[in-house]
Order: C-alpha cells, then structure tokens, then sequence
C-alpha cells in the first residue's frame, strides 16, 4: 500500500506539528544556519555533534524501512514529509536529532557505516542490539528508551496514525486521524 | 510546537496580574462547568470573578495533549497535568478511589477529559425515597429542573433525538441531531430485537452538525481524554463567553479558605499564587463549584471558631454520602469485522431496565460501545517487534472486539466520605483530601444483574465473552456526587433546595455535591441545570430578593 504526502500531512495533523506550510523555507533555512539547534550541523554529516536535518531524515527514513511492514511504499517522500512537520526546533524536535545522533554513532562504532548504508538485516540487529525492541518508550530515559521514543516509536506513531497505516490493519480512520464522523457507521468492505 | 513533551508551561506565571479584583458582586471558585455557568449567567450584569486552582490551558497544546493520550509513556493524567503534591490525597476506605483520573484542575475542569454522555436524570431519581423505598427524596422534582435541563441542553449544545421510550418528559428537540448508530450498533440492534431488548440514541454533548461557531465531529477519536477539534464541549466554552461578558478569570489560584462575618455571611475567598503570595477576594456573593471532593475539602479546611467543624457544616453532613456511579461491563470478540475505534463516544444505549429500580435493585443503564478492544496505533506502540510481525499483531488483536457497558446507582452512605488527611499536606501546606470509599450491596447486586443482561446480548450476537467487570472488577465512573447533600432540614443536609448553603447567606454550591442520591445517569447535564438555577437565585439575591 503506498504511503502518500496526504498521509504524512494526515499524521501531523493527527499528532500535532506546526505541518508541511512553510516546509521549503525552513529547509533552506536549516541548511544555511546550521539547523535550529544552534550547534554547527553539517548537512554531509561525518558522525561527530549534532546531525543537521538532511542526516536526521536519512537516518530515519532508513530506519522506516526496518520497523514498517513490507506491503508499504512510497516511505521515503512519507518520512521526509512527516519529519518536516516535527522538525520545527521543538523540544520535540531536538529530541529526535540527539536520539538519532545515538544510534547514528552506535551503527558507526559497532558497524563501521551509518545506519542509512547497513543492510536491512544489520539494521534490524542495531535496533535490538540498542534495546530499543524490549525498551519502553521514554522521552528522559536511557538510550534504548529514548531511541525507542524519538526513533522507532515516532515512526510507527506517523505510520499508524494515517490512513493508509491505519488501511493496512482493517481502520482506514485511526485514532489521532480526523478521518470524520461517517466511518464508524460503514461495514467493512 | 510539535511532539507530546512540547506542552506549554499553560503561560508563565509570572507576567499575570492574580491580585484580587475590586468591588465584585460575586466571586465563583472553581471553573469547571458548573462555575463556568453560574459565572457566564451573571457577568452581563454583575461584576464577576472566577478563581480556579489549575492553570489556563493553551488551546494550541491540543494535539500534544492527545499524542500523550496515544502514548504509552504517559499516563491518563498527565494529559492535563493532574497529580504530584498539588493533587495529592489519601484513601482510607474499602476500595480505592483513583482520584486523579476522576478529574482535570485548571479553567475547563474535568470536562476537559470528561466523555461528554449528558442524560437528564428520571422523575423517580428525585423521588427515590417515596418511588423506590430507599434514600432519601430531593427537595425538588424534575419539574423544577426541566426548563433548565432544556437550557442546558442548548448551552453544552447537546446532539440527541426523541427515540428513547424510557427517557423522562421532554418539550423540545434536541438542539442537534443525534449521532446515527455506528456499525457495531447494527450488529447488537439484531440480537436485543431477539431477546426482547430495545436500544435507543444516545444525547451527546459533541457537535453532529456546526454549533456555536464549534466545529463538528471530526472522528479524532480521543475523546477521553482530549478533542483537537473542539466538537465536545468543555467549559473552557463558558469561561470565554464569561470573560466576553466582563468576567475576571484568575487561574493557579487555589482557594484556601472562606472567611466569614459575624452575620453569617462569606466575606473573603483566600487564594494562593504561583509567586508565594496570598491575597482575599471580597465579594456579596460567593459560589463554591470546585468538585465534588474539593468543595467539601474547602469548606472543611474553612472552620473557624465560629465554625469549627467546618463551614457550612451544621449539619455535621459536610464531606459524607460520597457516591459514584458503578461500572458494570461485559466484553468478547466476534467472527467478524466490529470497526471498533473510529470514534471515542458511543451511539445506542438501553435504559429499558432503569425504573425497574426498587430497594434491592438500583436504577442501571446500558451502553453499546463503539471503541471495544485495543486501538492499534496505541498497540503498535508497546511489544518488541516492528515490521511484518508487528503488522501481523496489529491485524490479529484488532477488529473483531464487541463490548457493552453500564452504571449503576449506588446509595448514600454516611460511612462513605471526604475528610481531611490527619498529617498529610498538599503543596501549599493544607490538608489533603482523604477518601473512604464503600458501595453497598444494592450496587453490587444490580451489577450482577447488568452483566447478567449483558452477557446474554453478547452470547445472542455469537460473541467468544472474554470479560465481565461484575461486582469484583468494578470501579467507578469518576462523578463525584453527594458531598454537600441537598435538603429542606438544615439538620440533614448542607445546602436548601436552592442550592444555598442553610448556615451562610450569600453562600451558593454548584455541584454534583448536592445530589442526595445519584440516579444512574452521568451527572452533568444535571450539574449545569442546577447552575443555571443557582445563577438565576443569585441574580435575584442581589437584585434585593430573599
Ligand atoms: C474521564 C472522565 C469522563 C467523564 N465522562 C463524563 C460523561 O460522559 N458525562 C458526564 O456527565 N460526566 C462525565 N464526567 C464527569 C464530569 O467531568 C464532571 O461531572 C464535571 O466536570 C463536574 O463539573 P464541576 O464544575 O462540578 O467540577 P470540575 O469540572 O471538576 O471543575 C472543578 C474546578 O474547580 C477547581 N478547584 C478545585 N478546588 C479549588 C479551589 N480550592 N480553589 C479554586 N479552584 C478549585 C478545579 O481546578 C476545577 O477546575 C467525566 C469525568 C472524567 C474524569
Ligand atoms: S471523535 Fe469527535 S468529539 Fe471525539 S475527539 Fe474526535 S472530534 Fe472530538
């Protein structure tokens, strides 16, 4: 089933994002200041500090591809789409990067490559090797928890909060999604 | 602001002016509904204030407010922020009451969280003495209040319809329609017709059309505990039309204790500030709606030598008769698709059984849910896997869910109270609330007797019954009822049929506390009825009335 930019707008709006409006500006932004951060990020991110947004999108997207199920497409532009909405300097936001930041640098030590380059089966196995699988979600917690938080569940949230992820299991209006007050009366189709 | 760590600090402290306001008529403490209302329906005339012990909430925190209710990390309430030392409190009794999930503090209230499922009560709720051979009868009947359950209907902006056999007299729709029934209730509608069971619409207190220049519905399906879309009314609704009005709201402002005259009169309410200060609002009138734990908890905290078992409390009754309406519920799956989670309210309910109602037997009521069984964005979220095999979890634990709910009444009980903690402080030095909790064995019994019900709609409908919360399970719907109980005896209830306190004159409650006994049906569509009439008798008290 393909994800589509109506789903990631579907998900921000269902979990609260300032949204996809002034996307390219802040992008452009982004990448001439050096990310809302305020530390020096560099796009062609080299693992050291703070990963600016481009890094932070890479990594995720990747991550997407581990943690969604195979019968999705279209994740990459979905991905891309929902983190710009959560990207926006937030506490939110920053949490994202430095969780990133973690399991960016953990790839790079226990794998010797950054997440978006090790094969699906690798990916799968640095998630786990993180505790990112067992951890409970925790925005102040320990690495796993937070990795848990700001990466995969953040992922699956945007995922199963949209139509189309919420399609996939049987509700095509998910709880988050303003999917209106019609869908509860149909039958299944 | 993205992202459910991302809430606001509800506007800092420090830049609002909290001193008391000058020469006001009538100062309300609590702004929830009920002091929303009381509040909305004097400030064209009156100078009012309104002082809440919670914060004012951003209305741009919405959706970070339901991420959190999507989240596992967070519990229910840390949605609205309720607990820590602010919250704190005690149980003493036989069952523990969870106090906070029971309510939100801050402008809005508990309809913050609340459902929004608004029935009026029926004819023989005020009356249970002479109708059902039990507790005691209310000052009032439904006569009185039905002109202003109609007005509040139009207030909360109630959607409901004329389809409910059992439901006491009305003159007038509805001010929308109601809901239609949800799938699910199509399925149940098959198997009630076969065993005799009617089942009709529901009223909500949730937009089915545009209203009051709120949205609609728009099937966000958090309900409880938040709505992005503004669709379910909260009282946030009447402290704005209030404030419009000229009304003065001074939120983080917890009021401590009422002083009094020597002519029983309430002089001052004593409220604290978020820098340290304390200041006294004077007023001619004074409304007390804090809940109905807090409003016993205040009066209490308010003696003085003059009263030093408490304000208010001649009767000796502040605090007693706690009551909340019982859970009873019953649950399982089914072989097909239920499309359950769509929306967070229901849509059909069956009151058929409720005037049955004698001294064994409490009145109950039943409901068809429409979001049985887990939402799988809320289970995707928690298990150690992802990808197909989360998939695959998703797909076998959601869809085919069927469940049924109900209240049951349970009865006043002296035993069953609010008192204040012997040694534990809250965070600004004054004594919790302590709950003792007990439910008699009338409420147990008809809990049995709802399940009994239940269960057999659900083995007609073909469900697997994989649950029944009966008298073991049970816990309470979080409507805090009976605290200040309503009578014409001085002796045997703390305020009059006016909902004016007999020991002090210019002293009114708005609250579920006042209920003598509780009906089965949730309390707050009465709750602003009453308001609304507190408002009017407050008006004519200043106007020179009695
Ligand atoms: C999860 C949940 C679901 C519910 N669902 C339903 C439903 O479907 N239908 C229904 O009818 N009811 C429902 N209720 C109950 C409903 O929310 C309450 O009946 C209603 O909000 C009570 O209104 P109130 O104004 O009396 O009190 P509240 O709404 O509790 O407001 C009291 C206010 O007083 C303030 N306060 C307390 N102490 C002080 C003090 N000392 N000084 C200053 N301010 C103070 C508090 O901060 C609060 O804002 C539900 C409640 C919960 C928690
Ligand atoms: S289902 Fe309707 S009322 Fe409930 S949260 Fe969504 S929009 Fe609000």
């Amino acid at each position: 089933m393909e994800l589509t930019r109506r789903d990631a707008a579907a998900a921000l709006a269902a979990i609260g994002a300032t949204g996809g409006v002034a996307l390219g500006v802040r992008r452009a932004a982004d990448e001439r200041s050096g990310g809302p951060g305020g530390e020096e990020v560099d796009p062609a991110w080299d693992g050291e500090g703070l990963p600016g947004d481009e890094a932070v999108r890479t990594a995720m997207t990747a991550v997407a591809r581990t943690v969604y199920p195979d019968a999705v497409s279209g994740i990459d532009a979905f991905v891309e789409a929902f983190l710009d909405g959560r990207l926006d300097g937030s506490p939110h936001g920053e949490g994202i990067r430095a969780a990133v930041a973690e399991a960016e640098s953990a790839a790079r030590s226990w794998y010797d490559a950054p997440i978006a380059d090790l094969p699906p089966a690798d990916r799968d196995e640095l998630l786990r090797e993180l505790g990112a699988d067992v951890a409970g979600e925790n925005p102040g917690g320990t690495t796993a928890e937070r990795v848990r938080y700001y990466v995969v569940n953040e992922l699956l949230l945007a995922l199963y909060s949209s139509p189309t992820g919420g399609e996939l299991v049987g509700i095509e209006n998910p709880q988050g999604h303003p999917g209106g007050a019609e869908s509860y009366r149909r039958g299944p189709r | 602001m993205s992202g459910a760590e991302s809430v606001g600090d509800e506007r800092s402290a420090a830049d609002i002016d909290r001193t008391p306001v000058p020469d006001a008529d009538v100062c309300v403490v609590g702004a929830g509904p009920a002091g929303a209302l009381v509040a909305d329906r004097l400030a064209g005339d009156r100078e009012v204030v309104i002082l809440d012990a919670g914060p004012r909430f951003d209305p741009a925190d919405r959706l970070a407010r339901q991420e959190r209710a999507i989240r596992p990390s967070y519990g229910r309430p840390d949605v609205w922020g309720v607990g820590g030392a602010r919250d704190a409190h005690e149980n003493a009794g036989d069952r523990s009451y969870p106090l906070n999930h029971a309510r939100v503090k801050g402008v809005g209230g508990s309809t913050l969280h609340w459902q929004g499922m608004v029935m009026r009560l029926h004819e023989d709720d005020f009356n249970s003495g002479t109708a059902r051979g039990v507790g005691p009868d209310w000052p009032i009947d439904y006569a009185d209040l039905r002109p202003y359950y109609a007005e509040a209907e139009k207030e909360l902006g109630v959607a409901g319809a004329s389809d409910n056999p059992y439901a006491p007299p009305r003159e007038e729709p509805h001010p929308m329609p109601a809901f239609e029934p949800s799938y699910s209730d199509s399925l149940f509608a098959e198997a009630c017709e076969e065993l005799g069971i009617d089942m009709h619409s529901v009223p909500n207190a949730r937009n089915s059309e545009p209203y009051d220049d709120r949205s609609p519905c728009v099937g966000y399906g958090t309900c409880q505990p938040v709505c992005p879309s503004g669709a379910k009314y909260d009282a946030t609704v009447h402290v704005e039309r209030a404030e419009a009005a000229g009304a003065t709201v001074i939120d983080r402002a917890p009021v401590e204790r009422l002083e009094h005259d020597g002519d029983d009169r309430v002089t001052a309410a004593v409220y604290a500030t978020p820098d340290g200060e304390r200041h006294r609002q004077e007023a001619d009138a004074f409304v007390v709606a804090a809940g109905g734990v807090e409003t016993p908890r205040l009066l209490l905290m308010s003696a003085s030598d003059r009263y030093p078992d408490g304000l208010a409390n001649g009767s000796g009754h502040v605090g007693e008769f706690f009551m909340d309406h019982l859970f009873a519920g019953a649950g399982g799956t089914l072989d097909e698709p239920t499309r359950q989670n769509h929306v967070g309210f229901y849509t059909s309910a069956c009151d058929q059984f409720y005037d049955e109602a004698d001294a064994e037997q409490a009145p109950f009521k039943l409901e068809f849910f429409n979001y049985a069984g887990p939402s799988p964005v809320e289970m995707a979220l928690t298990g150690d896997d992802w990808g197909d095999a989360l998939l695959d979890r998703l797909r076998d634990g959601y869809g085919d869910h069927v469940a049924m709910g109900g209240l049951v009444e349970q009865l006043p009980d002296a035993e069953s109270r609010v008192t204040l903690a012997d040694d534990r402080t809250d965070d600004r030095g004054n004594p919790v609330p302590r709950i003792e909790w007990t439910v008699g064995d009338r409420a147990l019994d008809t809990i049995e007797r709802a399940n009994e019900i239940q269960v057999s709609i659900l083995e007609e409908l073909g469900a697997d019954v994989e649950w029944v919360a009966g008298p073991d399970a049970t816990g309470p719907a979080y409507h805090h009822m009976g605290t200040t109980r309503m009578s014409d005896d001085p002796d045997s209830g703390v305020v009059d049929a006016d909902c004016r306190t007999h020991d002090l004159d210019n002293c009114w409650i708005a609250s579920s506390s006042v209920f003598p006994t509780s009906g089965a049906m949730n309390p707050t569509l009465t709750i602003a009825a009453l308001a609304l009439r507190v408002g009017d008798d407050v008006a004519s008290w200043l106007a020179g009335g009695s």
